[in-house]
């Protein structure tokens, strides 16, 4: 699992998180989090080695069409995924803007119907064949990520009475360390459903909802091949300045 | 107007959904083929140093219904307290593993090594733990908590010692049910609501 060298240096604690960046964990609106959020106020306290160490994963997990799920799945060039083809790309920064490379990326989503390839899906859009909705990849050394895949349907969801989700990509990323774990979903730019919806609404504040937006960016996307949309994905970072203890026994 | 702060903010979480187990476990989804096998399937290899012992337990939400549809994260130390990827940590230990709720019990099971005692910046001792990390549906920032053991010694953990209602400690701590065997439930909400971190 290790290819990386470890690591001695204390480079210092993760920056608290600041929970207004983030979605309210209750929202009635969202109905199922009214039962699964906490009551009680989070402990917080500074991160220990716990936190400021995590797993690595190297290129000898992956296997070469891992980043395309256009393919993964039939593993078959004559079979592609139905559905407008997109290539999502993108750079995972920690807070203080240092790129984070060599971090796993894992993505999954609908087909182009709106429907998973997951037991519990049983939504009328069919499965696609050719099509399984995962996929994974790892930064390059600025922190770089790209996936080939196809843009996903919205699809209707029991909550309200007529609740749809917009077009959406989850996403997974490591980083560095167990503290910076972060699973989040990407939005195209341009869907009326993004504002109708009460799971994208968890986020209250507008400017970090809009950070979930992808935008088409024309100038990555192939000229009679695929649309392109970037997707800047921002981790915890750590809290290092000259004043901090340097422990080697960490 | 005073200078510019460079400091970014962190991207919004968002919930994992209940299709999680597609990106993350996709043969729990039913999705194979794709990869060769799901990540982080175990947390040891065989011959990992130390006791290897088993974790049972469920997620509850607040009605008190256990969650099927939970994914959990565990990272954690080797049997001496050293963590995956040092110098002279033990190379059997993975310390990183994925399992879910079951589908119809909504029962996990971690299997690993007991973890050794952690140093902490201050110079003092984390008593033997596991981190878990819990993501589902409903849940729209990833919970962390952490798994210690009632059979150790944990007065002078620093997390522990911080908890105010000493009556919460007792939902960090797994009970021991036999040799190497171990139960862990956590809730969600209510009077038994597990003690959540933000670390």
């Amino acid at each position: 699992m290790s290819e990386h060298p470890p690591r001695y240096r204390d480079q210092g604690p993760l920056i608290p998180r600041n929970r207004a960046a983030h979605p309210v964990p209750y929202d009635p609106d969202y109905k199922t989090s009214v039962a699964r959020s906490p009551q009680q106020p989070l402990l917080s306290m500074e991160s220990t080695l716990s936190e400021e160490t995590g797993p690595r994963f190297g290129h000898s997990t992956l296997g070469p069409l891992d980043n395309n799920l256009i393919l993964n799945h039939s593993k078959d060039p004559a079979r592609p995924a139905m559905g407008e083809r997109i290539l999502m790309h993108g750079r995972v920064l920690d807070e203080t803007g240092r790129p984070v490379p060599q971090t796993l990326v894992e993505i999954w989503q609908a087909n182009a119907g709106g429907r998973y390839r997951h037991v519990k899906d049983g939504y009328l859009a069919p499965l696609d064949p050719n099509f399984g909705g995962c996929g994974r990849t790892l930064t390059d050394d600025n922190g770089y990520y790209e996936f080939l895949t196809i843009r996903p349907g919205a699809y209707p969801w029991p909550n309200r009475g007529n609740d749809w989700r917009p077009m959406h990509i989850h996403i997974s990323v490591f980083g560095h360390s167990f503290g910076q774990r972060l699973i989040t979903q990407m939005y195209f730019e341009g869907d009326p459903l993004i504002n109708r919806c009460p799971i994208a609404a968890t986020v209250k504040s507008r400017s970090q909802l809009d950070r979930l937006v992808a935008p088409l960016d024309m100038a990555k996307a192939r000229p009679l091949d695929f649309l392109a949309y970037k997707f800047d994905i921002v981790l915890r970072g750590r809290r290092q300045t000259m004043f901090e203890n340097r422990m080697e026994g960490l | 107007m005073v200078q510019k702060l460079e400091t970014l903010l962190e991207t919004p979480s968002q919930t994992a959904g209940p299709y999680v187990h597609i990106g993350c476990i996709p043969s729990f989804a039913g999705l194979e083929g794709v990869y060769p096998e799901d990540l982080g399937l175990r947390a040891i290899e065989e011959g990992a140093k130390g006791e290897v012992i088993t974790i049972t337990g469920s997620i509850y939400d607040g009605t008190g219904w256990a969650m099927r549809d939970a994914m959990m994260e565990s990272w954690q130390a080797d049997a001496a307290g050293l963590f995956p990827g040092r110098a002279g940590a033990d190379p059997k230990v993975i310390g990183f593993c994925r399992f879910a709720a079951d589908k119809d019990s909504g029962e996990f099971t971690l299997t690993t090594v007991k973890p050794g005692a952690t140093p902490t910046r201050a110079g003092g001792l984390q008593a033997p733990h596991i981190a878990l990390w819990i993501v589902a549906r409903g849940i729209n920032i990833g919970l962390q908590t952490r798994i210690y053991f009632e059979d150790e010694d944990n007065t002078s953990d620093p997390v522990l010692s911080r908890i105010e209602q000493r009556n919460r400690v007792d939902t960090l701590l797994a009970k021991k049910t036999g040799a190497g065997q171990y139960r862990f439930d956590i809730h969600l909400q209510g009077a038994q609501e597990t003690v959540f971190l933000d670390l």
